[in-house]
């Protein structure tokens, strides 16, 4: 076969970038052991809830739906970091978060087959989950819900994969001494990837335009998931404020989530100049921002509540404010925001590991967050609230489950920043240039974005 | 079009639990061990229990007020609405029917529904040795369609079911004798068996029938008129 030229951008941390790629270690597959043993004793949770039945778990009547649930809520929210930061930056023209676009969309890719899995984990019967394809009625909040998360999900693969063919491109070309199968794997997956700047330009203009897409997709993934809880007449879920609130949740967790990650992959991999400090920075505006949003939904929902006195949707309040569920929810109140407010803006900036320490108590308290949703509502129903036999204490196949969900995540991520940059490299290049000369060529700008544009090139030359 | 429909007259009705009991032969519900009744797991299609957390010595004294429910059979069910495969369903004499064999045990009608009358298997159904072979042998089966007092598998969500069978079988029995179906044929178990006789069964649309009189009776009442759902159990006040 007769290799076509082929160009690549020229970026001064390629090394650095690259580096991982080259060898998988002995820590790596520690790690990659320990996870798959997590995972096994998940499997092995599972098994025994497929053999026995539901019962294995805490749930009940009323409680209907427990941690899958949250599970599946907090999944979906992690997703939305990764599209946030390349969609709705791109659009908005944010140039600082180039260099993280991909440690996020992965999070997003890898969160996604979570999320799905924690609703099989929860039906009575995986087997027929098929039915909702033979049988399925649009009427049903669920089948919006499987209809967003699996476009969403369709979507972030796609979007993902454009924008990491140019970097699978030049690991093709220039990484030596790795497995045949692997080279051959980056052979197949660049697709004949050439780096002509038509191709850039191309691949630019798509990825600006599914980004408008995804943009919409980030704010109405996460409504449709919020309304399987809204569309009930359940007091505590039946508001509209249902939608926007868990969006915001998401984008707070989700973007807490990057935080973290991007701390990790700094340290492991030595990448303190390709991911510099201006990057935590930016990042922090922005959780600051978020947290802020967070309280004034808080406010906003429980203030009408409290305010309104209707009785049913007051049992419900009691129960979070003073009433069973009082420790997780000021617990949750202080995680979320009242610790991560005071590090972001006292000691946050210009500070990874204080914003590390805020990302991690963000998540946990989106969890709770998600679960204070969900649980007491169940606990207090509409009829009859006074019986108020509501009590729920999830079993350790719930926790299992729960654990070897996460460790899945972590682990095709962990897998994936072996074999793949986790900074793009063409984005964050200095030029794309085809030519070896190096010209400098004129650029377009189309939503913030550079754009090669030949025309423009071609034009430059002729009036010459 | 017929509509059925039934009304609890709470006067009469005496808290003594037999329309559970009715129900459960009925209708063969699965039993389920003390601890697991404990945590909240027991089926009751039809429940009879005191209204707002009495003391035990108001029950014991006669002072308590009890409610029995059975399933509302809501003219505009929230559950049907947001099941996604159409395993529940309202059936064209408006008796909230659920099926087996579709259900995917995803319980999000088991949230939707403001009355609690929805049930889920949290394990494959038991009974006692002695029990087990009594088991009511007028089970719903058919292709893709296994209802009513059918043997439910684990994973599933089951409901009242007006005793469904027993309108199929006694429809039957009017062809079979070559008569008109008469409305008064069918009877659930529960209205069959009421100590009081508390329990009026019929069709609502029918305006000379029991339930439609009593119907119009100062006593009537529905349970969460407000939700919106239009429950087709009429309850009457006690007094």
């Amino acid at each position: 076969m007769v290799r076509q030229r082929t160009f690549h951008p020229e970026n001064v941390h390629e090394e650095s970038i690259l580096a991982p790629i080259y060898k998988i270690s002995s820590k790596d597959l520690l790690l990659w052991s320990g996870l798959l043993i997590i995972l096994g004793v998940g499997a092995y949770a599972y098994f025994q809830q497929l053999i026995s039945g539901l019962g294995v778990t805490g749930m009940n009547r009323p409680i209907y739906w427990g941690v899958y649930i949250t599970n599946f809520v907090f999944f979906i929210g992690l997703a939305h970091s990764g599209t946030f930061i390349s969609a709705i930056l791109r659009l908005a023209g944010a140039e600082w978060r180039k260099p993280l676009t991909r440690a996020a969309e992965a999070i997003t890719l890898f969160s996604l087959p979570f999320a799905v899995a924690s609703i099989v984990a929860d039906m009575g019967r995986p087997e027929l989950v098929l039915n909702m394809v033979i049988y399925g009625r649009f009427q049903s909040p669920l089948i919006w819900d499987i209809t967003a998360v699996s476009l969403y999900m369709f979507s972030s693969v796609v979007f993902f994969y454009l924008s990491l063919l140019p970097d699978i491109a030049l690991i093709r070309d220039r990484i030596t001494g790795i497995p045949k199968w692997q080279h051959r794997m980056y052979e197949i997956l660049s697709l004949g990837w050439q780096g002509r700047s038509q191709q850039y330009h191309r691949l630019e203009k798509v990825l600006d335009w599914m980004a408008i897409f995804m943009t919409m997709l980030v704010v109405t993934v996460h409504t449709v998931v919020s309304w399987v809880f809204g569309m009930t007449i359940q007091p505590g879920w039946h508001t509209a404020l249902i939608g926007p609130f868990f969006l915001l949740g998401a984008i707070y967790s989700g973007t807490a989530a990057v935080v973290i990650v991007l701390a990790i992959l700094r340290r492991v991999y030595q990448m303190e100049e390709a991911l510099p400090i201006d990057l935590f920075n930016s990042l922090r505006k922005l959780l600051i921002v978020f947290s802020l949003g967070w309280i004034y939904m808080m406010i906003a929902e429980f203030l009408t509540i409290f305010y309104g006195n209707i009785p049913e949707e007051m049992e419900v309040f009691w129960q979070k404010f003073t009433g069973d569920f009082s420790v997780i929810f000021w617990g949750m109140t202080i995680l979320v925001f009242i610790i991560p407010l005071f590090i972001l803006i006292v000691k946050g900036k210009n500070n990874i590991r204080w914003m590390v320490i805020a990302g991690v108590l963000i998540n946990i308290g989106m969890w709770l967050e998600r679960y204070v949703v969900i649980v007491p509502t169940e606990t207090r129903p509409r009829l009859l609230y006074e019986l108020a036999q509501g009590v729920y204490r999830p079993t350790w196949v719930e926790w299992a489950i729960t654990l070897a969900l996460f460790a899945g995540m972590i682990l095709l991520y962990a897998i994936f920043t072996r074999f793949f940059p986790i900074i793009p490299l063409w984005e964050t290049a200095e030029s794309l240039e085809e030519d070896e000369q190096k010209v400098a060529t004129r650029r377009q700008r189309i939503f913030g974005q550079r754009i090669q544009s030949r025309i423009k090139k071609e034009h430059d030359h002729a009036n010459q | 079009m017929t509509k059925w429909s039934m009304v609890i007259d709470l006067d009469k009705c005496v808290a003594c639990q037999g329309c559970s009991m009715a129900c459960r032969f009925e209708n063969n519900t699965p039993v389920v061990s003390p601890d697991e009744a404990a945590l909240g797991r027991s089926i009751f299609w039809n429940d009879v229990f005191p209204l707002r957390s009495e003391e035990e010595s108001a029950i014991a004294s006669g002072q308590a007020k009890f409610l029995t429910r059975p399933c509302m059979h809501c003219e505009d069910p929230p559950c049907t609405k947001v099941c996604p495969v159409g395993a529940t369903y309202q059936d064209t004499e408006g008796i909230v029917r659920q099926n087996y064999t579709r259900c995917i045990g995803c319980r999000l009608c088991t949230v939707a529904c403001p009355y609690g009358v929805r049930y889920f298997n949290w394990y494959e159904p038991t009974w006692e040795e002695s029990l087990e072979r009594h088991l009511t042998p007028d089970q719903i089966e058919g292709r893709a369609v296994s209802e009513g007092p059918s043997i439910r598998p684990k994973g599933v969500v089951e409901k009242c079911t007006f005793c469904v069978h027993r309108l199929f079988k006694e429809r039957d029995r009017a062809a079979a004798e070559e008569r008109e179906f008469r409305t008064e044929d069918f009877v659930p178990a529960c209205v069959q068996t009421c100590t009081a006789k508390s329990r009026y069964f019929g069709d609502l649309d029918n305006p000379n029938s029991t339930v439609s009189q009593l119907a119009q009776s100062r006593r009537a009442f529905r349970l969460l008129e407000e939700a919106g759902t239009h429950p087709k159990i009429i309850y009457l006040h006690e007094g």
